[in-house]
């Protein structure tokens, strides 16, 4: 086994889902198999070989820090799942 | 023959001699798409008034304008990963179901500045993640070639909605190949650009370091043409690459005489489609015929390519996707505390594959596996680069299958993630490689489904790319035919 149960249920905690026991007996056999393909990474010797992040060459692109938009708080509020006048109205985060 | 039938160049031509108007074209377009959409199911969402407020501009732009722009009053799809003002935008989530944007993206706002016609947004796998389409939280496409198969994915209803004459054209984003792929599968033409070429600015993220955004088109002239229009330096978006956008419309006829075409051996794997690999390989005689020349090359990496993909993409996924936590917008379940809030509302807004991928990538990146995981496949990533870095020296475009199949039935792959995964073992190694690639149609197979050869570019070299499209187009006909619906 590439993965356990366990595994499977503190990660799910790390990534913020919540997985009904059906789900992660099924997740556990799904990655285990996909992790036991991805082994044949292991078996390569990549000594010396400098990790990729992105394919193109990037710069850091600067620019001048200024406003170019319109503020437009109603049309950004109308997506909120809740609201009270002009801020969002969320769960309480400190007790 | 009908005008949702015609490409961008030909209609452009009929716009300008006034032939048909953009008005006429749209509702052409519209009454396909109520003729077809039952069957096939290419859309989740019409933009019906809009689209045909935009036709009446592009009309009158037209009666001013003689030397107007080659997309003004074109009907145009979008992939629903696509920000647009105004008009509902779900990446076919739950978690993003009703979600209007309050502004568009920057592709999105240079096709209107061209004059193009929004027809609406097209069905993909939810957050790009996919093959096949059926990822869908809206339902799935059907195939138009064969309503039993799919679309391919995960732009499978931008492809489907070109297949099938719902739209002239229209746009989709390639991560692993969910252009080229879905391309292959309806018979269309389908461009990843160059890594930076496109900016991915108002596209929701799937994996950074592998979105990008391309066209999708009945032909290569038209596949030029919207590349131009999308194309070029956005100072928002710091990963887009500040160069010129080349003429690549203009430049296709300069034939191959004397080309490097690469052939790489390990492309030719088992269990590959009999049908497929013959194809290919008369497409290749065919653009030897045509003076190119074929040398073999070699990216002996390309067994790695799944698995490096399928760690960093799911990497990049897990983080990208943090941002659905019920806050600030989309879905938000009811519950008792914060915890619980995060937990429930993405248990309940996001689908199987989504968190499938979300907990592959949490485990990559987790404490005590980031460099067993992670690290190992940015390492190898770099293998795989520079494969293409060598195998370029000698040849000036690499061709191979798109696909190792033809459209598979819908529901044969999806109980198996990983026999989905390996649906993109051709496409993947290009975005891993930051490279353009594209497909276009070279056959059919036995059951009359459409067969794509995926031509790869070097670095920025999409017209070199287009121009050995151009060419192998010219001389054969696949393009031409049309599903019967």
């Amino acid at each position: 086994m590439k993965i356990t149960r366990e595994e499977v249920r503190r990660v799910a905690l790390l990534a913020r889902l919540e997985l009904s026991a059906e789900e992660e007996v099924r997740l556990t056999d799904q990655l285990d198999k996909i992790l036991q393909y991805m082994d044949k990474l292991e078996r390569l010797d990549t000594s010396g070989v400098d990790p990729l992040a992105h394919a193109v060459d990037v710069v850091n692109a600067f620019r001048e820090d200024r406003v170019t938009n319109e503020p437009q708080p109603e049309a950004l509020l109308a997506n909120a799942p809740d609201r009270e006048k002009t801020f969002l109205k969320v769960p309480k985060i400190i007790e | 023959m009908s005008v949702h039938e015609l490409t961008i160049h030909e209609l452009g031509e009929k716009l300008r001699r006034r032939e048909v108007s953009s008005v006429e074209l749209t509702e052409a377009v519209f009454a396909r798409v109520a003729e077809t959409e039952e069957r096939i199911g290419s859309y989740v969402t019409l933009s019906r008034d809009g689209a045909l407020e935009e036709a009446r501009r592009a009309d009158a732009r037209l009666k001013t304008n003689g030397s107007a722009a080659p997309l003004l009053g074109i009907p145009i799809a979008l992939k629903d990963i696509f920000i647009t003002k105004g008009i509902r935008t779900t990446c076919c989530s739950k978690i993003l179901s009703s979600f209007v944007p309050p502004y568009d993206g920057t592709a999105v706002a240079k096709l209107k500045a061209a004059g193009a016609v929004i027809v609406g947004k097209t069905n993909m796998d939810e957050f790009a993640m996919g093959s096949s389409t059926e990822n869908s939280a809206f339902g799935v496409t059907r195939n138009p070639w064969n309503i039993e198969r799919v679309p391919g994915g995960s732009s499978g209803g931008s492809a489907a909605a070109v297949a099938a004459g719902q739209c002239i054209a229209a746009l989709g984003t390639d991560t692993g190949g969910s252009i080229r792929q879905p391309a292959a599968c309806c018979g269309i033409v389908g461009m990843k650009p160059t890594y930076g070429r496109v900016s991915r600015i108002g596209v929701i993220a799937f994996a950074s370091s592998l979105d990008q955004v391309g066209p999708m088109t009945k032909d290569t002239k038209d596949c030029a043409l919207l590349l131009e229009a999308i194309a070029g330096h956005d100072p928002a978006d710091s990963t887009s690459v500040p160069a010129p956008t080349p003429a690549y419309a203009s430049n296709l006829d300069g034939g191959i005489k004397g080309l490097k075409v690469g052939l790489p051996k390990e492309y030719l794997i088992s269990g590959m489609q009999p049908e497929v690999e013959k194809s290919v390989k008369a497409a290749v005689r065919k653009l030897e015929e045509l003076g190119a020349e074929i040398v073999d090359v070699s990216l002996p990496h390309t067994d790695y390519a799944v698995s490096v993909y399928y760690l960093i993409a799911t990497a990049e996924a897990s983080s990208n996707l943090a941002r659905y936590d019920g806050m600030k917008y989309g879905y938000r379940a009811p519950a008792k505390d914060l915890l619980e809030t995060y937990l429930k509302t993405r248990q309940e807004g996001f689908g199987p594959e989504v968190k499938r991928r979300i907990m592959l990538g949490t485990y990559a990146l987790s404490a005590g596996y980031y460099d067993a995981y992670y690290l190992k496949a940015q390492k190898v990533r770099a293998l795989i680069k520079r494969d293409f870095d060598v195998a370029f020296k000698r040849c000036d475009v690499i061709v191979t299958p798109t696909a190792p199949t033809t459209a598979f039935k819908i529901g044969e792959k999806t109980a198996d993630p990983l026999q989905m995964y390996l649906s993109d073992i051709f496409t993947i190694s290009v975005n891993l490689a930051g490279l353009p690639g594209m497909s276009l149609p070279c056959g059919f197979d036995n059951a009359e489904m459409p067969i794509g050869m995926q031509i790869i570019g070097k670095h920025f070299d999409e017209a070199t790319m287009l121009r050995v499209a151009h060419a192998y187009e010219s001389a054969t006909e696949w393009h031409k035919k049309k599903p019967k619906l």
